[in-house]
Formats: C-alpha cells, sequence, structure tokens
C-alpha cells in the first residue's frame, strides 16, 4: 500500500524557492492501478521521485507497504521519463535488465530466466543482445519496463513513460503495461499529462491541480477491466470520464486566474 | 578492403613523401651533423638489435611501461574520488591548478635530489608528468555523469564496488581515455627526460652519448627509435580504445542520424 499524508515539497536554493507540492494526501491499495494526471510542471516527477525516495519531503508523510520512505524502499521500481538516459548505453538490453538483479544477489542461472521471461513479457524476445541505442524510442522504453519487471517489484512507478514516442506506439505500450499489471499483479501508479490515457489505463485516476498543487479529485474509473484502444475509447462512459476531468482541470484554472 | 588499403595510404602517404624528400635531399651530404638518410638508416640495426636493446631499450620500455601503468591507475583512483566528492573537491581543486600549472621537467632535479637516480626516481618522473591529464580528465567524466542514471542506480540500489564498476568508471571512460592518451605521449617525453640526467642506460642517455661521442648518423638513429616508439604505442592505444569505447562511438552516431 502507497500512502501519502498532507506531502509538502518546495525547493530551495540561491533566493529562488519554488513550491513543487503544497498539499497532496493519497493512498493506492495493493495491486491497484493508479493514475495521477496533472499538467506539465505541476510537480508529477517531484512527486514519484519523494515516493520512490529519491527526495526528502519539505514536510509531510510517505509511506509503502507500511514503511516510512527514507531511502528507495524494497520491492519498489520506478521507469522514468527519459528512457534514452535511463538505460546503460555500455551494457547491452539483456546486462541492463541483469544489472539490478546482480546487486540484489540473484544467482546467475535464475537471472538468465527472469531476463528471458520479462523480454518476452515485452514483446523483446530477441533484441537481448542489442545495444539500447542500436533501437528505437518506443523499444527502448519496453526495455526500460523489462528491466522493472524482472526486478520483481510489488510497487512499480512509472513517470510519464510515454510521452516522447508516437501516437500508435504509444497505444501498444499503455496496452503492454496493462497486460504487465494484469499479469503480474503489482501496484502501479502511472503519471501523465494526458487525460485520455489516464482514463484509458486506470483503475482510479488522481487529479492534480496546476502549481500550487494539490488533490483536485479522486475518481473511480468504472469501466471494465477488459480495455481495448478502440471499442473503451469510444464507449460513452469514457467521454463522460475524460469530459468530467478536463472539466475539472479547467474549473481549477479559472479559480486560479481569478 | 579498399577502405583499408586507402586508410593506411592516408596514414603512410605523408611519412613516405617526406622520407623520400629527405634521401634524395641528404644523398651526399659531406655535412658532418646532418648525414645522408642512407647512412643513418645502414646504422640503425647494428645500433638497435642485439645488446644495446636489451641494455638500452628494454629498461626504457619498462620503465616507460611501469611510470604509465602507476600514472593511469593513480589518475584514476584519485579522480574517482575527487570526481565522486563535491567537498574534497572545493578542498583540493585550487591545489590541483597550482600543481597543474608547474612543468614536470622542473621537478625532475628535485625528486633527483630526494630519491636519487636510480629507477624509482626514472619511474616517479613519468608519474609525475603523466597523472595530470588521467586525474583531470577522470574528475571531469566522474562529475558529468547523468543524474537519471545515478537515479537509476539508487532505486535500483546498484552500490559499491558494482556502482563504481559499472556506472561510474564505464560513463567516465570516454573523458579517462581522452586524459589516458595524452599522458601517453607525455609519459615518453618524461622517460626521455627521466635518462637525459644522470642515468647510465636508456634510449635518452644513448642519444646523448652518442652525440657527446660525434656519432652523428647513429644519434638520428636513436630519435628514429624514439619517434617509431611513439607511433606503435599510439597505434595500440587507439585499438585499446576501439575496444573499451565501442559503445560511445556507436551511441554518438545513432544520436547524430536522428534516434
Ligand atoms: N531540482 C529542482 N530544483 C528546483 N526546482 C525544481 C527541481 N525539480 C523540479 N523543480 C520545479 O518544480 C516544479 C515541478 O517539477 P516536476 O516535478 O518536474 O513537474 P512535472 O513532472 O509535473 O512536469 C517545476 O516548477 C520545476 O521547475
Ligand atoms: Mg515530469
Amino acid at each position: 500500500m502507497l500512502e501519502i499524508k498532507s506531502l509538502r515539497k518546495t525547493y530551495g536554493g540561491q533566493g529562488r524557492t519554488v513550491e513543487a507540492l503544497r498539499d497532496i494526501t493519497l493512498t493506492v491499495e495493493d495491486g491497484q492501478f493508479v493514475c495521477v494526471v496533472g499538467p506539465s510542471g505541476c510537480g508529477k516527477t517531484t512527486l514519484l521521485r519523494c515516493l520512490g525516495g529519491l527526495l526528502t519531503p519539505t514536510s509531510g508523510e510517505v509511506k509503502v507497504a507500511g514503511q516510512t520512505v527514507t531511502g528507495p524502499p524494497d520491492g519498489l521500481a520506478i521507469v522514468f521519463q527519459e528512457y534514452g538516459r535511463s538505460l546503460f548505453p555500455w551494457l547491452r538490453v539483456a546486462e541492463n535488465i541483469e544489472l539490478p538483479l546482480k546487486s540484489k544477489g540473484i544467482g546467475r542461472a535464475e537471472r538468465r530466466k527472469l531476463v528471458d521471461e520479462s523480454l518476452s513479457a515485452v514483446g523483446l524476445g530477441d533484441a537481448g543482445k542489442a545495444y539500447p541505442w542500436q533501437l528505437s524510442g518506443g523499444m527502448q522504453q519496453r526495455v526500460a519496463i523489462a528491466r522493472a519487471i524482472a526486478f520483481q517489484p510489488k510497487v512499480m512507478l512509472m513517470d510519464e513513460p510515454f510521452a516522447a514516442v508516437d501516437a500508435q506506439t504509444r497505444a501498444d505500450l499503455e496496452d503492454l503495461v496493462r497486460t504487465v499489471w494484469q499479469r503480474f499483479g503489482m501496484t502501479m501508479l502511472f503519471v501523465t499529462h494526458d487525460i485520455d490515457e489516464a482514463v484509458y489505463l486506470g483503475q482510479r485516476v488522481v487529479v492534480l491541480s496546476a502549481s500550487p498543487t494539490s488533490v483536485l479529485e479522486n475518481l473511480d474509473i468504472d469501466l471494465s477491466d477488459e480495455r481495448d484502444q478502440l471499442k473503451t475509447r469510444s464507449e460513452a462512459r469514457f467521454v463522460e470520464l475524460r469530459t468530467h476531468v478536463y472539466a475539472r482541470i479547467q474549473e481549477a484554472k479559472g479559480v486560479a486566474a481569478r | 578492403m579498399t577502405r583499408v588499403l586507402s586508410r593506411t595510404g592516408l596514414l603512410l602517404g605523408l611519412p613516405v613523401v617526406l622520407l623520400v624528400t629527405w634521401w634524395f635531399a641528404s644523398a651526399g651530404s659531406k655535412s658532418f651533423y646532418q648525414p645522408p638518410l642512407e647512412t643513418i638508416i645502414k646504422v640503425f640495426p647494428d645500433t638497435w638489435t642485439g645488446a644495446r636493446f636489451k641494455s638500452d631499450v628494454f629498461p626504457s620500455l619498462i620503465r616507460l611501461f611501469i611510470g604509465y601503468s602507476l600514472a593511469v591507475l593513480l589518475g584514476i583512483t584519485l579522480g574517482v574520488l575527487i570526481g565522486a566528492n563535491r567537498r574534497l573537491r572545493a578542498l583540493v581543486e585550487p591545489l590541483l591548478e597550482f600543481l597543474r600549472a608547474i612543468p614536470p621537467p622542473v621537478l625532475v632535479p628535485i625528486l633527483i635530489l630526494i630519491a636519487g637516480i636510480g629507477n624509482p626516481t626514472k619511474v616517479l618522473v613519468i608519474v609525475i608528468g603523466g597523472v595530470w591529464p588521467v586525474l583531470l580528465n577522470t574528475v571531469e567524466g566522474v562529475r558529468g555523469v547523468d543524474e537519471v542514471l545515478s537515479d537509476t542506480c539508487r532505486s535500483y540500489r546498484i552500490g559499491g564496488w558494482l556502482r563504481l564498476r559499472t556506472f561510474i568508471l564505464r560513463a567516465a571512460s570516454p573523458q579517462i581515455v581522452v586524459g589516458a592518451r595524452q599522458a601517453l605521449s607525455i609519459s615518453i617525453i618524461m622517460m626521455v627526460i627521466g635518462e637525459l640526467l644522470g642515468a647510465t642506460n636508456g634510449l635518452g642517455y644513448t642519444v646523448v652519448e652518442f652525440q657527446r661521442g660525434f656519432q652523428i648518423p647513429e644519434m638520428w638513429s636513436g630519435v628514429f627509435v624514439l619517434g617509431l616508439l611513439g607511433v606503435l604505442l599510439s597505434l595500440a592505444f587507439t585499438l585499446v580504445e576501439r575496444r573499451v569505447l565501442n559503445w560511445y562511438h556507436g551511441a554518438r552516431a545513432a544520436e547524430r542520424s536522428g534516434h
């Protein structure tokens, strides 16, 4: 379970302080798929980094599996937004996936099995020997996802993982993430600035306001578990939900402007 | 195949032209100090194979090898420590700037005073000259490691020796290689300088001995040996670099082609 209580994060330094997050309270149950949506610069990455133990909150509390986060928690994997920079360019794809397993102390045979399984789970069964820079952007992000899967995390955090790939690849990757979640059953926190993507993917959508950032709404997505790019996106309920989220964000902007 | 040939051609073209020009320009020269190239080449085999190889070339090579290796190792070790530690960096950076500004050859007499004129001093001379480029480039390389990769390591709890070996050193390797290449040519220069003062054998010593004994063709041939040594070591370095930085050149090419 992920618990965030009255989280505040202010970046300080050289006279200029930035209040990235003002007041975030949010809970994610084990095995849930929650999407966090908010405009660029509202502090989504900051939120994930606090959860991942890469950043210390200014105030408030962050707990993963009942433990207060002070450093990177056990069993948590992050897929970063900058896929091109999160893979080691001097390691082959399989070695990239294997590296965290090595530091986990997993034996050689088991490592190899996990690498193969995770690569085929993302549809890259035969790319193990390639270097990351020999792959397209979409494939690189698949590798990053495979690395997270192989780590066998209980919690997976994804930071706008598909913001920089083309629309077709993006649709494929969205479905891949759903499949992975259904197959491995981890808790998933997926951050995006794209309202449609958030509604399409999540069981629940958390809407963040623009800076100064707080939670605008916590919305259950009552669509069926089987989602399909064409059918789901044209369902009346889907359109209703996305319109609702959109309206909430617009409304909040109006209030802020006044 | 044709590419290899044309590259070899480019590589050897100018040196061959120069040598041929020298050959004809110096042919029949009566000048004592500028003997014909033909004479220099004639004395070359007798001068540098056999006994002299063992007594002078070999000791020089060993000293160069040890001195250069130590310079690279020391440079990388200190460079990683300083580069990874912001406070230490702030503390030692002014000192490094000062030490770097001292031309290493002026330290040779001081070293001789302190450590005598034996082999350790000659190795130390090479280390003192070669360590700077490696050290400073390693510091830059370690400082410039990618933050996202750094976060990736933290998040996946990749730490200690594994992190050093598979992240820090590899990420800094393009810069370390630049430093190591500069250190190689400096090391050869320092090797010769170390052998000019108070030595009893070695390449530098032999060249000076020939000059003092007015064996001018032999002296010239010694200069050739040093030049050849530099070229061969630089070629060997390029081969190693290709292996170590294969990923780097590949990634750069992929970036340029607009991935
Ligand atoms: N290291 C930092 N130092 C200072 N300000 C930062 C830092 N990182 C992010 N910010 C600021 O915090 C705000 C939120 O950033 P971020 O979490 O990256 O937003 P998002 O991921 O939603 O685009 C932005 O205004 C950004 O400029
Ligand atoms: Mg972001």
